[in-house]
């Protein structure tokens, strides 16, 4: 089998006729911008992920590794736009390998259209496509539906309008790079500041002819404030209704046990974050 | 509008028949294209001590994604002079549809200053709660779209605290959060202020150990609260924001604190 | 072809199915001004040290036809205040009558108190909110510009609900996306507002109408603009957008792979 699966999707219709609500998908709502300078081009994006009213992630990345010359910004299911751009950037990679070529932005993009087309809108991915390749600079957006737009500045997501604002009153036709850049996070701030579906922080990444460049966090303007009180429980304050010792001698049995250097380190990749 | 053409057996078949055509013509009103409710979002939170309560609110207004503006008070003195607040010593917290918060502010506001003409004395909390419930069940059929919070000082000189539902069930408490994040904020005062889940170390063991006693809150550690509160709904709940009112009511009057808040 | 000479040149029902009555009811509650027909587009204004400038353009659309262009959507109460319109224009004149009659009532007396704009926002704001009690909105969103009983800047927003705020910029509709945020840079606070020139305010406007020509598909590059002062109101009605700039579209060549 390739591709999906649809076989729950009548059962479903059945259930959703009787009532039963949608699963809620977490959703980018937005602001992504893109932006052609003199030599390369700009895109950008806020950090903020949404459930419904809800901020599911305070910091995720919306901008996309596609090819080393060209990267995606994703506004729109956050599922959608990771598993879309995935599944192009390794497409992109076996086609670049089978024509001994570098990736083009045009084929990209027309293979995103193409997929994003043949399911109709189902797959809710908004994207602003932007690269560098031996044709030159590309800059797109392409629609959940497949339609796709060539502009020298565009933006999608919620915060579409309001970073357009930023983009009518403040472009003017050859841009350096950082002149480029400055745009762009001003375009990305209009829609953190406006638009309840964008927040937290800008993300930019520059791709020119030689190099691309990811400035992950470029600017931090919603750092939080200092808490007023002290939230660390004595220890004791949770009840202990039972207790059980498995021994490391018994649990060997079933998984590999690794020692750890210090009792103060504990084995997990990100470490959480404590109250002082 | 859709509803006309969602008759059995007239979109969903893939071939129309003459056969399924429907007879009988679609019955009943045509859906309304006006709804006179908006939400405008954002949070309040009301917590009482021994001899003050503190309510507070959030000063976004939203529509959708819109801030609409990021000072609009959602927390109110009631029955005072004038803006300066003399005279007053019930405060009033509404959020949900902020038109109707208003008009129900100012009914409040308006019998409650009536009740000090006419009888000659300041209306007691305890009324006045009462009052409000009857003002928001008169409308139970058209409600008044908010939820309120009020909180005054009682005959005793206590901190007083009442929470409505829309239309007119009312209940005193210790605390309480309304509105958007109201599922978020309940929680951690329960903890924090009725020490839910919270046990005294070393005092028994499993079931016998004994649960912590809510002892009434300082006020400084009641702000500390409130502002913690807020501070945490804002990073996790996109209708909060831009700025916390908090109104202090003691002995001495009403007193206004006003805090920014993240604006993202 | 039946018997019932009635029903001859009728749809059939059993082609077309029964004719649906609720389309034209008699009883039940009132349809009319249930939604808007010709209507007028976004109105900015912004707050600066000594007043208000408000804008709207000239431009009355009827659904997607541009119907007149030559509406003037802000109008002057008192000499001292603007009241600047959105949405149904029928309404919008309507509630222009009942100004004009409240401005006669309320001038019998040539001394005394004067209702300023706050005053009026007042009124209007009662006046929305008990028409969408009654199911019988009127269909607008509304500026109101002018200066405050301590003749400071004041400017506030009401709308068909009665939702009602205030601040230092506001703009209602399409303006509410795309002319916020630029405004909102110029004046991020009332302590901003209370520091910024006549002149900064109202290239601020000028410069946000054309945001919303540019991107706006109800609008219209012939705009009305007011500015509210102590010194009174200075309204024009027949502005242009000037220097507008369509430089990013010489380099525009299709939507994909076509590059002449």
């Amino acid at each position: 089998m390739v591709g999906f699966d649809f076989s729950n999707h009548n059962r479903n219709l059945a259930l959703h006729a009787r009532g039963v609500p949608l699963p809620q998908a977490t959703s980018t709502g937005t602001t992504i911008v893109g932006c052609i300078f003199d030599g390369g081009v700009v895109i950008a994006a806020d950090t903020r992920a949404t459930s419904g009213p809800i901020v599911a992630d305070k910091n995720c990345e919306k901008l996309h590794y596609i090819a080393p010359q060209i990267w995606c910004a994703g506004a729109g299911t956050a599922a959608d736009t990771e598993f879309t751009t995935a599944l192009i950037s390794s497409n992109l990679e076996l086609h670049s390998l089978s024509t001994g070529r570098k990736p083009r932005v045009i084929t990209c993009m027309t293979m995103l259209k193409q997929h994003l087309f043949r399911y109709q809108g189902h797959i809710g991915a908004y994207l602003v496509v932007a690269g560098v390749d031996p044709t030159g600079v590309g800059l797109f957006t392409v629609h959940a539906h497949g339609s796709t737009d060539k502009l020298p500045y565009v933006t999608m997501g919620s915060g579409s309008l309001a970073a357009m604002s930023v983009f009518e009153t403040q472009w003017k036709p050859e841009l350096t790079r950082d002149e480029a850049v400055k745009l762009c996070a001003n375009a990305i701030q209009a829609g953190i500041w406006n638009d309840l579906g964008s927040g937290s922080n800008v993300d930019v990444c520059v791709i020119t002819e030689n190099n691309s460049t990811l400035l992950r966090n470029y600017i931090t303007p919603n750092v939080r404030e200092k808490k007023q009180r002290n939230y660390r429980f004595p220890r004791g304050t949770t009840a202990v209704l039972n207790e059980k010792v498995i021994k490391r001698e018994d649990i060997s049995k079933y998984v590999t046990v690794h020692e750890l250097k210090d009792d103060s380190e504990t084995a997990v990749a990100e470490k959480m974050e404590l109250d002082a | 509008m859709a509803s006309a053409f969602m008759q059995p057996g007239f979109g969903e078949a893939p071939g129309y028949s003459f056969s399924q055509a429907p007879t009988v013509a679609a019955s009943g009103a045509r859906e309304h294209s006006f709804y006179p409710y908006t939400d405008n979002g954002g949070s309040t939170l009301g917590i009482t001590g021994q001899d003050f309560a503190i309510l507070a609110g959030d000063t976004r207004s939203t529509s959708g994604y819109n801030i609409n503006t990021r000072y609009a008070p959602k927390v109110f003195r009631i029955g005072s002079d004038d803006e300066s607040g003399a005279g007053g010593h019930i405060v009033l917290a509404v959020c949900g549809f902020a038109a109707d918060g208003e008009a129900l502010k100012e009914r409040l506001d308006a019998m409650v200053k009536m009740y000090r003409y006419q009888h000659g004395k300041p209306m007691s909390v305890k009324a006045c709660a009462q009052r409000l419930a009857t003002i928001l069940y008169q409308k139970r059929f058209f409600p008044y779209y908010v939820h309120a919070i009020l909180g005054g000082l009682d005959e005793e000189g206590k901190g007083a605290l009442y929470s409505y539902d829309p239309v007119g069930s009312y209940e005193r408490e210790q605390c309480r959060a309304a509105g958007a994040a109201a599922s978020l904020i309940m929680p951690f005062l329960d903890n924090q202020v009725n020490f839910k889940n919270q046990f005294v170390p070393g005092s028994g063991v499993g079931h016998f150990l004994e649960a912590r006693e809510p002892l009434p809150l300082p006020r400084k550690d009641v702000e500390e609260l409130v502002r913690d509160a807020f501070s945490s709904a804002v990073e996790r709940h996109i209708e909060v924001g831009d700025g916390l009112q908090m109104m202090v009511i003691t002995k001495d009057g009403v007193e206004e604190i006003y805090h920014p808040l993240k604006r993202d | 072809m039946n018997h019932f000479p009635q029903a001859w040149g009728r749809p059939r029902d059993d082609v077309y199915g029964a004719y649906n009555h609720s389309y034209l009811q008699m009883t039940g509650p009132k349809q009319h001004t249930q939604s808007p027909i010709v209507t007028g587009t976004s109105v900015l204004a912004i707050k600066f040290k000594d007043g208000v400038v408000i804008a709207a353009d000239n431009l009355a659309s009827y659904g997607s036809l541009a119907r007149f262009t030559d509406v003037k959507r802000l109008r002057t109460f008192n000499d001292t205040t603007v009241v600047g319109f959105g949405g149904d224009v029928s309404d919008m004149q309507y509630l222009d009558r009942l100004l004009n009659s409240l401005d006669i009532e309320e001038n019998y007396y040539p001394e005394g108190h004067r209702l300023n704009a706050q005053n009026l926002h007042t009124y209007l704001t009662k006046v929305m909110y008990k028409r969408r009690s009654d199911f019988n909105p009127l269909w607008n969103a509304i500026l109101v510009a002018g200066l405050d009983g301590e003749e400071k800047p004041f400017l506030a927003y009401v709308d068909l609900l009665g939702t009602r705020y205030s601040s230092p910029s506001l703009a209602t509709g399409f303006g509410a996306h795309l002319a916020q945020p630029v405004l909102r840079e110029y004046v991020p606070d009332e302590k901003a507002a209370e520091n910024l020139t006549q002149e900064t305010a109202v290239e601020a406007i000028k410069k946000c109408m054309k945001v919303l020509f540019y991107r706006d598909a109800r609008s219209l590059d012939k705009y009305s603009i007011a500015v509210i002062t102590k010194e009174g109101v200075d309204l024009k009605e027949d502005e242009k957008l000037e220097n507008q700039s369509w430089a990013f579209a010489d380099r525009i060549r299709g939507y994909g792979a076509q590059v002449v």
